[in-house]
């Protein structure tokens, strides 16, 4: 459970780049993962290449596609912006669903091997948490970096005033398109971790619920932290595994938690936290 | 020959479904500029709804009406107790309605359990009438009736009452017109509620075709979608148009290409979306 | 003959049916104090968007530095050294202030699109924004956030952002606005202090301070250029008091 944990954290988290730091709400995301999971095994399977080369190839595909939807996406903002995203997504998903030759339809496919990195075979669940963990750690590093470097702020500068970012000189289309690709970038590595994990990939991993899922998470962790999405996926996850042996609808649980932080606290659990922590010690100056 | 026929009504008939979804999916995009992700479970849940009802023994018209009561008063108290609350941002209205969907697809589980279940025509409608040696199902022939009934009353209701004026006004300047004492408050009540129910009324008369099981807000959602991108949000008239038209695009491509059918869908939404953001008829850029 | 920095040539802009700039000529002098002014809806921040390139006009032209910027966007006119504030404050509300001035800065370098290291310590960024700060005396406050200033600090703060972006041309839009009049002289000593190799373009409604600013001055009026010529022959002009009569 905690892989699966790490690897809806990856999700979050690249899904927070765009969501949290640009501003810019996405329904589509599941849809990463499904591109870079069915490539790759779809690579694998039926072809019969290595872990290293379809990785590499589900990677970069992932990234490049990402790369042309957000040529599409980003002549729109807002509302419009959110149903293109939706758009991309659902096509996927009906091409994941209906293109049965090349995906196995609603079958999937299944019967994926994970990788033996350096000789360590990640079959083993023990070795799998430790990768997870590993690749967890290199992509929460790489986004910190990402997000506090100068283009990291020219990010949060576009979804704080668009309109003062252009009178300065940004040019807050390309800001917003290199953020795009790179969430579609560390999405294809969740995508990868995922298929890793299940060792099957079907296009229910790609439904619009799946893409509000990972939505959930950003917001109810806290959309524009480091820690919030990370928190976000804990939360969804804990609900989905644990909960759900105790609360039968677990879903409306979490629909009416997202709701409350919606209405009450829209920074998410982190600014709950902040509140929390203020609350106790006195306010800092 | 036959096919074309037999596609068209079918095509009509989906579209008359779509319409009843859209047009309050438009109607409360239009005025309150809130994209209701929950749309899609007004629609399944006003099935469920009608279901129980005639499942109870009761007439289908006592289960549309059932639907449109109890979903116009489910959109009520969500426009009260959640939206009204987070008036001005848009983006925090948004995300309350995807909540609610989450809410209202598990609880709709929990009631009414996994399975998809059918939903039979009423029983003067079940059949078909015999044209040419074709059989034509009757239900989709009412489908088709009912839409157009639907779509004239509402534009009774938008041109020629106080309260569609104000709506019309609200829709085409906000703050104009509440510049002139349209109280806005109470009007996007009213049409939240309207547009819920409307939706619910659009899945119970769905349900002969469409039947409903767990997922069916999903897939109504973003068919919902391309529509009202299509036809422009606040139109009406866009919002019939475009449901007819995707009700073609979908049957026939159903029919014709089934691998790439629900692709084919999305296509003209993004052409649309990226050329003239307004839609063929709207009068916003979303 | 000297060359105007910012020419303007009959400019047209409508909304609808409505004509809110109506081939509006005007010249301005590089290192002139021009002020823009004209009653309530003369069309003098539309003007201004139309420069900036927030807005794109109908017709006519517009010439900045010797270069036709007609149809560029916002952003590529202010990498030619165009710089404007907002009626309207548009600072980075989450940011505190120095944080504010090093966006601003970042517009123009190419330090912009490193993605690594750390926005918060690049030190030339540091150095250069507190400098900027130093000029509307806010570099005791480069630390504090913006919600903890006062809205003549945060005027103060709009400017800086300007004047960061190192512009040939600065259009400033009702800079003493809703300001008490000790924040109104420490904002007009600061406008006086800029140097001249900066060109400003102001609209202003504050009469007094902005008349003693101007070297010309242009009256606008339903978006149309009434008259136009030094401070004198504005004040002067019987149109001028025509409509600011009762006003």
């Amino acid at each position: 459970m905690a892989s699966q944990v790490l690897i809806a954290a990856i999700f979050a988290m690249s899904l927070n780049l765009l969501v949290g730091y640009a501003g810019l709400t996405s329904l589509g995301h599941a849809g990463y993962l499904g591109l870079a999971a069915y490539i790759s095994s779809w690579l694998t399977v039926k072809l019969g290449w290595s872990h290293a080369s379809t990785a590499a190839i589900a990677i970069v595909g992932t990234t490049v596609i990402a790369g042309i939807f957000g040529l599409i996406a980003l002549r729109a903002t807002g509302i419009s912006f959110l149903m293109i995203t939706l758009a991309f997504g659902q096509i996927l998903w009906g091409l994941a669903y209906r293109w049965a030759t090349v995906t196995g339809g609603d079958n999937g496919i299944s019967g994926i091997s994970r990788p033996s990195p350096f000789g360590i075979d990640l079959g083993e669940a023990n070795y799998f948490y430790y990768f997870s963990l590993l690749v967890f750690i290199l992509v929460w590093i790489a986004i910190a970096i990402f997000v506090r470097s100068p283009f990291g702020a020219t990010i949060r500068g576009t979804k704080d005033q668009p309109r003062r970012m252009s009178a300065l000189g940004f040019n807050v289309w390309l800001i917003r398109w290199i953020t795009f690709t790179a969430c579609g970038f560390f999405s294809a590595i969740g995508g990868m971790m995922y298929v890793y994990y299940h060792q099957f990939i079907s296009p229910h991993s790609l439904s619009l619920a799946n893409s509000a899922e990972m939505l959930l998470m950003v917001i109810a962790g806290g959309a524009g932290t480091l820690l919030g999405p990370v928190i976000g996926a804990a939360l969804v996850m804990l609900l989905k595994n644990v909960a759900s042996q105790y609360v039968d609808h677990w879903v409306t649980l979490l629909g009416l938690v997202f709701i409350f932080i919606v209405m009450f606290i829209p920074g998410g659990i982190v600014a709950g936290f902040e509140r929390i922590k203020i609350l106790l010690l006195g306010s800092k100056s | 020959m036959s096919f074309w026929l037999i596609q068209s009504l079918n095509s009509l008939a989906l579209g008359g479904v779509l319409f009843t979804l859209a047009a309050g999916f438009s109607l409360i995009f239009g005025l309150m500029r809130i994209a209701n992700l929950s749309h899609g479970a007004y629609f399944m849940l006003g099935a469920y709804v009608g279901l129980s009802v005639i499942e109870a023994g009761h007439s289908f018209f006592l289960a549309i009406l059932a639907a449109a009561v109890a979903i116009g008063l489910l959109g009520c108290v969500v426009e009260r107790m959640i939206l009204r609350r987070l008036a001005g941002d848009s983006l925090s209205q948004v995300l309350a309605t995807l909540g609610i969907a989450f809410v209202i697809a598990d609880c709709s589980l929990w009631f009414w359990g996994g399975d998809p279940r059918p939903v039979a025509a009423p029983s003067f409608l079940a059949g078909g009438f015999q044209i040419l040696g074709q059989t034509f199902p009757r239900y989709r022939i009412a489908l088709v009736i009912f839409s157009i009934f639907v779509a004239l009353g509402l534009w009774l209701l938008l041109e020629k009452t106080k309260l569609g004026v104000m709506i019309r006004a609200s829709v085409d300047d906000r703050q104009m017109a509440q510049g002139i004492g349209v109280p806005a408050t109470k009007l996007f009540s009213i049409v939240f509620c309207l547009g819920a129910a409307l939706a619910g009324v659009g899945g119970i008369a769905a349900a002969p075709i469409l039947s409903v099981y767990p997922g069916l807000d999903a897939d109504m959602l973003p068919i919902a979608l391309v529509v009202v991108i299509l036809g422009g949000l606040g139109s009406l008239l866009g919002a019939f148009i475009g449901s007819f038209f995707i009700g073609f695009i979908y049957s026939f491509g159903q029919a014709l290409f089934p691998d790439l059918a629900y692709i084919i869908l999305f296509l003209p939404m993004l052409i649309i979306l990226a050329v003239r953001p307004r839609g063929l008829f709207g009068k916003i850029t979303a | 003959m000297i060359n105007p920095i910012l020419k303007v040539s009959d400019l047209s802009k409508s909304f609808g049916g409505l004509q809110v700039t109506k081939k509006v000529n005007l010249s301005v002098n590089p290192g002139e104090r021009h002020l823009l002014i004209g009653p309530n809806g003369a069309g003098k921040t539309t003007l201004f968007n139309l420069i900036s390139g927030d807005l794109a006009s109908d017709s006519g032209s517009i010439i900045f530095d010797g270069k036709t910027v007609s149809k560029l966007p916002t952003a590529k006119r202010a990498q030619l050294d165009l710089a404007r504030t907002y009626q309207i404050l548009t600072l980075f509300r989450k940011d505190n202030l120095i944080s504010n001035v090093k966006l601003a800065l970042l517009g123009k370098m190419s330090l912009r699109w490193k993605c690594w290291g750390s926005f918060l310590y690049e030190s030339v960024l540091d150095q250069n924004a507190l400098v900027v700060l130093e000029k509307v005396g806010l570099a005791s406050k480069a630390y504090l956030p913006l919600e903890q200033t006062s809205y003549g600090e945060k005027r103060r703060l709009e400017i800086a952002m300007a004047l960061a972006q190192n512009p040939k041309i600065l259009l400033l839009d009702e800079p003493l606005a809703g300001l008490s009049t000790e924040e109104r002289e420490t904002i007009t000593v600061l406008l006086q202090q800029i140097d001249r190799s900066i060109t400003i373009l102001m609209i202003e409604h504050d009469m007094e301070a902005a008349l003693a600013f101007a070297d010309r001055i242009t009256l606008l009026h339903y978006g149309e250029v009434i008259t136009s010529g030094t401070r004198q022959e504005v004040v002067n002009d019987p149109r001028t008091k025509e409509i600011y009569l009762g006003h």
